[in-house]
């Protein structure tokens, strides 16, 4: 330890020599810096003008400017609100089924982790147990998710051999596009609810047990309890959890992509694999239209972190007095 | 378990609520480990157990016996007898579509003949280690297990050096635009990779990182949620401590080396834990960097892997439960700091 110590003192000490000790703190924050600005910021700058050029090389000076034609060619459509008639229906085809993704799965979510939050605040024994069992999936990664859940749909997996022995038919969960559509948005909730339950359990322990005690000596029903202490005294967590899950559910990909590949046909293909196989995968890498593609998604989360600053700053300053 | 169910809160009666909870977490209990759990179980089964539908619960195999003389064990079954009862025989020959039969306690090895849809298979518990071994040498596991380690442990040593030297500097110096980098760094956070997917991958490729594990280690090394976990728990450690030091003489440097960098050990932790699981789990970044095969980290490995041999399930599952060893490892033992670290930051 000293001596490894020694050697890695020595040349930020002939630094502080040769610079003086009050700039010191420029050289701690450089490292960060440098790879924030290599690898964020100068991306978010490059990324406008891949979005503005055109033509399939890599090298920004090769490209050709084309100005907002990228952005022209993803929102041309013949028929306004008809896919197929539309220049990229991918493109669309990915903004429609996103947009109807994050719906489900953030009302699921938010229910989901909500009951599971208010169970878990109750006393009981084995609540750590519970919390852990609830968290653990958040832990796993997107590869394992979904090959989890490959194997608990497959045509003789475990879910259909429950259901036969029920009686019913096997189902081909995965290859029937409505069906592996309401699986992605149940694997997605599966997988992510434990990290927003933590953050609802927080806000749940943080609620005065006065404010309880208080009414249970008034004879206040449970649910009105709920409505008017519990609920409203949460708003904040509410509100990091309802917006925290939006951003994310905008961005879902891996876990779908591995198991499901965007299919059956484009049933669920997202708008995050619509940017990967545009740029990446395909033949030819059309990375203008991806880029242009990314920034208006950017643009969209952009519109929600700025709605979830505007509703922290109503749920801390009305949402709890009334 | 059962204390738990009959609980009853108080000297109440359990109320519909008690009722509802209970179910709640045992259906949760089923619903989030059950498939993982299911995983697991399966990952032991051979091929041919894979295959069965219904499928069994425990990984069955069919019994095997080795007689002195024989090459291989030889599989077990059960013969009918003429009074209805059943006795256990080996199989050694098969002649059409009859079996010969020996009573492996038999020492002259009488054969017995039996038609082989009258006899049905013994099964008993077989766990199939050979699934975990064989994609490890026939395959390229071992490699990319290499990779994921590498990655991961070399991305997260980074992480938490400069991650802490720049929070040291942003909670223990006045200097000229450090609040200005404050919100630099954290406006960084609402950035997420997918935007900037096209442009990072051209950076990295320039800089000469592409299908490189570095290209993979050093874009996500400096980490927003890290810089401010560190350095709101720096601004609590006292700065008198550091006047001391002063006072003998010693460098910044050493400031942070030997007096802040022990202190924040708690702060550090937690994020090394956090480093550790996002990185394993990577799959987006390394797909984009990555595009030879002996590159690839585990994840990428399984992902690929399940494309291309999906009739080859016993492998995945052995090696998807490789996968999420560490993590539940590492969740196993340090479950308290993950959960209150969640908690406290609000990261993932």
């Amino acid at each position: 330890m000293s001596a490894l110590g020694r050697l890695i003192d020595a040349p930020f000490e002939a630094v502080q020599r040769a610079i003086g000790a009050a700039r010191m703190p420029y050289v701690f924050v450089a490292p960060n810096l440098l790879v924030f600005g290599i690898f964020v910021a100068a991306p978010m700058i490059l990324n406008v003008w891949y979005a503005v050029t055109g033509g399939i090389q890599l090298m920004p000076g090769e490209r050709p400017y084309v100005g907002a034609s990228n952005f022209a060619e993803l929102l041309d459509c013949d028929t306004f609100g008809v896919i197929a008639s539309c220049r990229q229906d991918r493109f669309w085809r990915a903004v429609a089924n996103t947009a109807w993704f994050v719906a489900f799965q953030v009302v699921g979510l938010v229910a989901v982790s909500l009951v599971t939050a208010l169970i878990l605040n109750r006393r009981m024994p084995w609540r750590g147990f519970f919390r852990a069992v609830f968290f653990y999936p958040v832990l796993l990664s997107p590869v394992v998710v979904a090959l989890i859940w490959k194997w608990v749909l497959q045509p003789d997996g475990v879910l259909n051999a429950l259901i036969v022995a029920g009686g019913g038919a096997r189902v081909p969960f995965l290859l029937d596009p409505s069906w592996a559509f309401s699986w992605t948005v149940v694997i997605s909730i599966w997988a992510h609810m434990g990290f927003y339950t933590l953050i609802l359990l927080a806000g749940l322990q943080a609620i005065p047990a006065d404010l309880y005690e208080a009414a249970e000596m008034d004879g206040t029903a449970h649910g009105r309890v709920f409505w008017r202490i519990t609920l409203p005294l949460l708003m904040p967590n509410m509100v990091v959890v309802l917006v925290l899950g939006l951003i994310r559910a905008v961005q879902s990909f891996d876990e779908i992509f591995v198991l499901t590949g965007g299919g059956p046909g484009t049933a669920t293909q997202y708008i995050v694999q619509y940017i990967y196989e545009t740029a990446f995968a395909n033949q030819t890498h059309i990375l203008g239209l991806a880029a242009a593609a990314s920034i208006l998604v950017g643009g969209v989360l952009m519109v929600l972190t700025l709605l979830q600053l505007a509703a922290t700053a109503w749920s801390k300053g009305g949402g709890v007095g009334r | 378990m059962i204390r738990f169910l009959t609980r009853r809160r108080g000297s109440a009666r359990a109320d519909w609520t008690d009722w509802f909870a209970r179910i709640y977490l045992v259906i949760g209990l089923l619903v989030m480990f059950g498939p993982v759990a299911w995983l697991a179980l399966s990952s032991f089964k051979t091929q041919t157990a894979l295959q069965e539908f219904p499928p069994s619960l425990l990984p069955m195999g069919q019994k095997q016996v080795a007689l002195p003389g024989t090459e291989r064990p030889l599989p077990v079954f059960l013969v009918p007898r003429p009074d209805g009862t059943a006795v256990e025989r080996v199989m050694v020959r098969r002649v059409g579509l009859e079996g010969q039969f020996v009573d492996p306690a038999d020492p002259d090895r009488r054969i017995e003949r039996a038609r082989l849809t009258a006899v049905t298979p013994v099964r008993e518990l077989h766990f199939a280690i050979e699934n975990y071994i064989e994609p490890l040498k026939q395959f390229n596991f071992a490699r990319f297990l290499g990779n994921s380690l590498f990655v991961t442990i070399v991305s997260t040593a980074i992480t938490l050096l400069i991650n802490a030297m720049c929070a040291f500097a942003l909670s223990k110096y006045e200097f000229r635009g450090r609040d200005g980098i404050f919100i630099f760094i954290l406006s960084t956070l609402m950035i997420p990779i997918t935007v900037v997917l096209v442009p990072a991958f051209l950076i990295v490729t320039g800089m000469g990182l592409g299908n490189s594990l570095w290209g993979v280690i050093l874009p996500p090394a400096a980490t927003p949620t890290g810089v401010f976990l560190l350095r709101q728990y720096m601004l609590t450690i006292p700065d008198e401590l550091m006047d001391a030091a002063r006072m003998d003489h010693a460098s910044e440097w050493r400031l942070f080396w030997r007096i802040i960098l022990p202190l924040a050990a708690p702060a550090l932790a937690v994020l090394a834990i956090f480093s550790v699981v996002w990185r394993w789990n990577d799959f987006l970044w390394p797909l984009i960097v990555l595009n030879r095969q002996e590159n690839f980290t585990l994840q990428l490995g399984l992902a690929a892997f399940q494309g291309e041999l999906q009739t080859q399930w016993h492998y995945l599952l052995a090696m998807t439960v490789v996968t999420l060893l560490p993590v539940t490892l590492v969740f196993a033992f340090l479950q308290k700091y993950i959960t209150t670290g969640i908690a406290s930051s609000g990261m993932k």
